[in-house]
């Protein structure tokens, strides 16, 4: 998921990834043009709907990243992106930075002073404060982007 | 180091782990209940969190938003299931819109934190579970096949099953 730090636009391609295979058309204009590359019209054969009707889920697709069209002569081939599959995936990952930071971060905040206040509380210390915790690992690469 | 263990499902879409705090119990727990200590480590420093209602109660709810460096604003909501202070806290976690309305399009996490005390000091164990709509289920699935590359065919079963 994309928990923390995300971009406005990571956060619309999730989205949009999540919304384009609610369909189950979509999906498996997917299937299909995961095997082949298929022209639009090849497409819309399979379909109990009209050539524009496809070629709007196929549009959908498109933005979501999930499949790639090809002009090829008059035809437009659409291709299925594996590697759009592999982004939730991703989304464990970022989780795990997200969860890595926040440890992080308690553990220094437990390191302070428990009776609060000596110095200014709403920063995080640059450096390892800490005088009997060893236990400061920055990860500055926590919400790894996507 | 606190974190002591970590473990992600891909089957199952879960991330579990296990940090050891030096720090009683009751310490800990102030992490979550104090609104003011949590969004010191709620968000990414880069993010700060602003904590606006905070509810520990079954079916309350937590709101916050993080503010980006160009000033921008992600906002966030927790919905409460359960609280046993100062062991336990399960809650679902998510996006909001705006004006705060949930985010349907935006997975969302159900967690469970237990504290208990180990060693002196305390161990929290956290398990975060991404919700199971259907197309996240099968994103998932699809993600995970090993060789899909390859054999492009096999989308025809993973895919069929939706």
């Amino acid at each position: 998921m994309v928990v923390d730090g995300v971009a406005e636009e990571a956060e619309a391609g999730t989205d949009r990834l999540f919304q384009a295979l609610a369909d189950l058309t979509r999906r498996d204009i997917l299937r299909r043009c995961g095997r082949d590359e298929l022209s639009v019209s090849r497409l819309a054969e399979a379909y109990p709907m009209s050539f524009a009707a496809v070629q709007k889920h196929v549009a959908v697709l498109e933005r979501a990243g999930l499949v790639v069209k090809e002009r090829r002569g008059r035809e437009q081939l659409v291709r299925t992106d594996l590697d759009a599959l592999d982004r939730a995936r991703r989304a464990l990952d970022e989780l795990e930075g997200a969860w890595r930071g926040r440890v992080a971060r308690m553990s220094e905040l437990l390191a302070e002073a428990p009776e609060a206040g000596s110095e200014s509380p709403s920063e995080f210390p640059a450096e390892s404060p800490s005088e009997s915790e060893p236990e400061t690992t920055h990860q500055p690469t926590e919400g790894q982007s996507r | 180091m606190s974190v002591t263990s970590l473990d992600k499902d891909l089957d199952n879409l879960t991330l579990t782990l296990v940090a050891d705090f030096a720090a009683p119990v009751e310490r800990v727990w102030q992490l979550w209940s104090d609104p003011r200590q949590l969004e010191r480590w709620w968000g990414p420093p880069a993010y700060p969190a602003t904590v606006e209602e905070h509810d520990l109660t079954p079916g309350g709810d937590v709101t916050y938003f993080m503010t980006g460096p160009e000033g921008e604003k992600f906002r966030g909501w927790w919905r409460v299931a359960t609280v046993d202070a100062p062991r336990s806290l399960e809650f679902t976690d998510g996006f909001a819109d705006e004006d705060g309305v949930p985010n349907a399009a935006m997975p969302t996490t159900a967690n469970r934190v237990t504290l208990t005390a180990r060693d002196g000091g305390t161990r929290m164990e956290m398990r975060a579970v991404f919700d199971t709509r259907e197309q996240m289920d099968q994103l998932m699935t699809m993600g995970m096949e090993d060789g899909l590359r390859e054999a492009a065919g096999q989308m025809d079963a993973l895919l069929t099953t939706g």
